[in-house]
């Protein structure tokens, strides 16, 4: 027993197919046009730029134990040196070397910023996506929420969640989770309510699919670029959320080598610019990088689309 | 004297759409005292630990006192009705660190803040839409280019990072700014009228405080406009564009206006609804960036009063602080929106 | 210039092209049409064809980055320009809007939604005519009556979005007869309104053609509404003029197999059931 399979649809009727075949066509070409065209995204020289720094900066991040000439916490070297041919980055206040540190920093920022935007992301677009599919209450409540968290500083709540907490990086984390699933519960959100009435669903219903099947096969599939290219973006955002908490004191704790902590020492002897010059350097280059990409990707996403994907929080 | 009476308040739509978005304010503000109320409450550490040190928390009578003091023996509910009876009287609690009611910790912070907020939302929005305009204009040319290296290095710098950069360039190296604060020590904060130490130094004409606390301003305030500037130059760009594509543009210039008339008539009132959300996402995040300047440029503001409060569990403080910057960010939107309703005819028939 | 000369618009090998120059896109290809005064000049074609975009380029809006070659010279009371392609991009603003104006299709998108009727309609007279605003809005109201909007007072008071489509296109008529152009470019004026108002908006058209002597170019793809409206009738594909002629001659005894498709695609034959008596 086969039943109708919308990806390849046959006409139902033939006295009834010339409405139906235009639909089908029309099908065929919005899930094309709505999934992202690649190939044009990775043409672009800064988009090209930006992948080749986030795969570097991956690398770093895998390979660091045979990469950075010292181990991070060893406190090695005498204090606050400049750099110089031993250590190129200089020294810290506790004789470590920066460099080393710098590029173990990697390990801690990338992974955690992945999580961040996994999990926010997946969080926000079922939020979003309920939202959007059964309206009505559930949506209310829903989005209300989200406005109302929307409605505050990321920083500030984020502080208020990680001082409650205890500061610490995987609150730090859960803090800005708190804090950044409203943006892709909206984009989910108009990107459900947007598709939820296009031909293709609206026939699946009639053929009798259960509501998540129609969710599943027929909309996710559709809405699946705007959010990817929405977690890019916020990837920048993420790793600048989680250095700025770290910055405060509010993530990571003592002797973690942590970007934004880094530049907090910095602070302490701001006369010794290489403390925090090199970890901010690479904070910058690692968010550059995702906002080139997330914009090429976004370019690439056709225009109606592109602009719920603009309504990021930033 | 006459009396007409009416059956109800004969409101005109832009009246009508006001009053129902400040009532939605008024909501919104309510949830805000919810959210900062339970995330208060969430806290797993004891806050009399906190506030007590080590050993006067070891003494069973001195925690129960402070708890008692603090209403923290009380139900979550009824705590939370205090807390909004207080919030009526314009009580906030007192702040277990400094021992001074939140709301005279606000009204010292608050100005110090706003001052900064103020200076770097108003360069913002003038060099921010200028330029995003200008790209839009010139699409692909090299200023275009240039503008969008420009506000993506803006939005991808860390901002702390940014503050302590100018702070080291300009202040250790070049000497060109002062220090940190918002007054060179030697001078006298002047007479408080707004809390914002310019307007007040004008307002009572002290010329030498006034270009003081102004060179203050600048450095932080620059790294600020910085960021800001990146967010606005991107998003009004592409909201220029967006209207550059409409017809009624092309109408415009198919009567024969000047560039002038077709750009600030027609393009900028298009594209206005777009670029004032934009001003209302860049002051949230401006909220948040100048957490991380304060921090660096001791400015005393509600940031640095956050951290503080944040890292010392002190908890009445927090929720000050969290209702105060809520309560700034609505207020915001509220403005916003009811200049959407003044510009926009359509949007007060809704 | 002498008075023997007719005055209206007259194109002559119009080409255009689009893109760079090593991957350049012909849309126009040498399109010869004249545009006389007091007569409305119909110029078909289905999309693509490159019909709007002759429109455009009369008025000099075509897209930025495309070339034009050939000529337009232009004749018209108040003065005559040999050929528009020539002027400085100053003196071809000038002429915009004062000698030839233009209506578009969708008036719900030609007019700004933010600003009042008054506003739209009387900034192009100021601008052309430099009148004061008191002077301004009696002509609005005038021209407002002329083209039959109810209750011009209040009108000038409203937005867009308080008009129906077709009081909408009365007043984008309005307001590109504003500064009393001789030439009118009408670019699809009927297609995004509903039935029952095209024919109210046609009738305008005609009417102020011949009171005005007016030269209309009617730019439609519905050879109904030309078949009704237009003294002579060009239909174009892919950038070229593939047949030219009276209305008449084109629907009844259409030259190319291209005209004969399109007339045929009609579901009802137009020549025996429009005439203007109809409208």
């Amino acid at each position: 027993m086969s039943r109708p399979d919308l990806q390849n649809p046959v006409p139902l009727d033939p006295a009834l197919d010339a409405p139906t075949a235009g639909a089908a066509t029309r099908l065929r070409f919005a899930a094309v046009r709505s999934r992202l065209r690649l190939p044009s995204a990775y043409r672009r020289p800064m988009a090209v730029i930006g992948f080749t720094i986030i795969a570097l900066w991956f690398i770093v991040a895998i390979f660091v134990p045979w990469i950075a000439p010292f181990d991070p916490l060893a406190q090695q070297f005498d204090r606050l040196q400049p750099p110089g041919p031993v250590n190129w980055f200089g020294t810290d206040s506790l004789g470590r070397d920066v460099l080393s540190r710098t590029l173990y920093g990697a390990r801690i920022s990338l992974p955690l910023a992945l999580i961040l935007v996994v999990a926010s992301a997946i969080i926000g677009s079922v939020l979003g996506a309920i939202a959007g599919y059964f309206g009505r209450a559930v949506d209310e409540v829903i989005m209300r929420v989200a406005d109302l968290v929307f409605a505050f500083p990321t920083i500030i709540l984020a502080m208020i969640v990680t001082a409650a907490l205890g500061p610490s990086l995987t609150n730090a984390v859960i803090a800005l989770l708190f804090v950044s699933w409203p943006s892709y519960a909206r984009v989910m959100r108009s990107m459900v309510l947007g598709a939820r009435s296009r031909e293709y669903v609206v026939a699946g219903r009639l053929l009798g699919f259960s509501p998540f099947r129609s969710l599943q096969r027929d909309i996710l599939p559709n809405v699946a670029a705007p959010v990817l290219v929405l977690a890019t973006l916020d990837f920048g955002n993420a790793i600048l959320l989680l250095s700025g908490l770290s910055f405060l004191g509010l993530g990571a704790t003592p002797p973690t080598p942590e970007w934004g902590a880094m530049v907090a020492d910095g602070v302490q002897n701001f006369s010794d610019w290489w403390l925090a010059a090199f970890p901010g350097l690479a904070i910058f280059t690692v968010v550059v990088a995702f906002n080139l990409v997330g914009d090429a990707l976004r370019d690439s996403l056709d225009p109606r689309t592109a602009g719920a994907v603009q309504g990021v929080k930033i | 004297m006459p009396v007409t009476l009416r059956r109800g308040p004969h409101l005109g739509p832009l009246a009508r759409y006001i009053l129902i978005r400040f009532g939605i304010s008024v909501l919104l503000i309510f949830g805000v005292t919810l959210v900062t109320f339970t995330l208060a409450n969430l806290v797993p550490a004891d806050p009399a630990q906190a506030a007590l040190g080590e050993r006067a928390a070891s003494d069973p009578a001195i925690v129960a006192a402070f708890r008692e003091a603090q209403g923290l023996d009380k139900p979550v509910v009824t705590q939370y009705l205090l807390y909004i009876a207080h919030l009526f009287q314009g009580n906030l609690g007192t702040s277990t660190q400094s021992h001074n009611p939140v709301t005279q910790d606000l009204s010292v912070a608050f100005p110090a803040t706003a001052e900064l907020a103020l200076f770097v939302i108003v360069f913002s929005i003038i060099i921010g839409v200028g330029l995003g305009t200008w790209a839009a204009l010139r699409q692909n040319r090299f200023v275009d280019q240039l503008f969008r290296v420009v506000s993506l290095i803006g939005i991808s710098i860390p901002t702390f990072w940014l503050a302590l950069a100018a702070f080291y360039v300009f202040f250790y190296q070049l000497h060109w700014a002062p220090g940190t604060g918002r007054l060179s020590a030697s001078l006298q904060a002047p007479p408080k009228v707004t809390g914002l130490y310019t307007v007040d130094a004008l307002v009572a004409g002290q010329y030498t405080t006034f270009w003081n606390a102004l060179s203050h301003l600048i450095l932080p305030g620059l790294v600020l406009v910085l960021f800001t500037v990146g967010l606005l130059v991107r998003f009004s760009r592409s909201a220029v564009l967006d209207v550059l594509n409409q017809e009624y543009v092309l109408a415009a210039r198919a009567k024969g206006l000047s560039s002038a008339a077709v750009i600030f008539r027609y393009v900028l009132r298009g594209a206005s609804l777009p670029i004032l959300t934009i001003v209302g996402l860049a002051f949230g995040s401006l909220l948040s960036g100048t957490v991380l300047t304060e921090q660096v440029f001791g400015w005393g503001g509600i940031g640095q009063y956050a951290y503080k409060s944040a890292t010392t569990l002190d908890l009445p403080a927090v929720m000050g602080v969290g209702l105060v910057v809520g309560v700034v960010y609505i207020l915001t939107n509220f403005i916003i929106d009811v200049v959407y309703g003044v510009i926009d005819p359509r949007v007060r028939v809704q | 210039m002498s008075d023997t000369t007719p005055h209206g618009l007259s194109l002559r090998g119009l080409t255009l092209e689009l893109g760079s120059k090593g991957s350049a896109k012909q849309i126009l290809r040498g399109i010869d049409l004249d545009i006389p005064a007091g007569s409305i000049t119909g110029l078909a074609g289905e999309s693509g064809s490159g019909k709007t975009m002759t429109g455009l380029a009369i008025c000099g809006l075509q897209p930025a980055g495309s070339r034009l070659g050939g000529t337009i010279s232009y004749t018209g009371p108040r003065g005559a320009a040999p050929n528009l392609l020539a002027l400085r991009p100053r003196a071809m603003n000038a002429l915009r809007g004062r000698e030839i104006a233009m209506i578009f299709q969708d008036p719900t998108a030609s007019l700004h939604p933010m600003i009042t009727i008054e506003a739209q309609l009387t900034d192009g007279m100021r601008h052309h005519l430099h009148i004061s605003r008191s002077e301004a809005r009696t002509r609005a109201l005038a021209l407002l009556s002329r083209v039959r909007v109810p209750d011009p007072e209040t009108a000038l008071k409203k937005y867009p979005h308080q008009f129906s489509g077709g009081q909408l296109q009365r007043i984008a008529i309005a307001i590109a007869l504003a500064s009393e152009p001789s030439v009118l470019i009408a670019d699809e004026p009927t297609t995004a309104l509903d039935v029952t108002v095209q024919a109210g908006i046609l009738h305008l058209l005609r009417e102020l053609c011949d009171t005005l002597d007016l030269a209309i170019l009617l730019v439609t793809h519905d050879l109904g509404v030309m078949s009704a409206l237009a003294d002579t009738v060009t239909v174009m594909r892919y950038g070229e003029v593939v047949e030219h002629g009276s209305r008449y001659q084109v629907i009844r005894e259409p030259q190319s197999a291209y005209t004969k498709a399109l007339i045929d695609a009609l579901p009802h034959p137009p020549a025996e059931n429009t005439t203007e008596g109809q409208l």
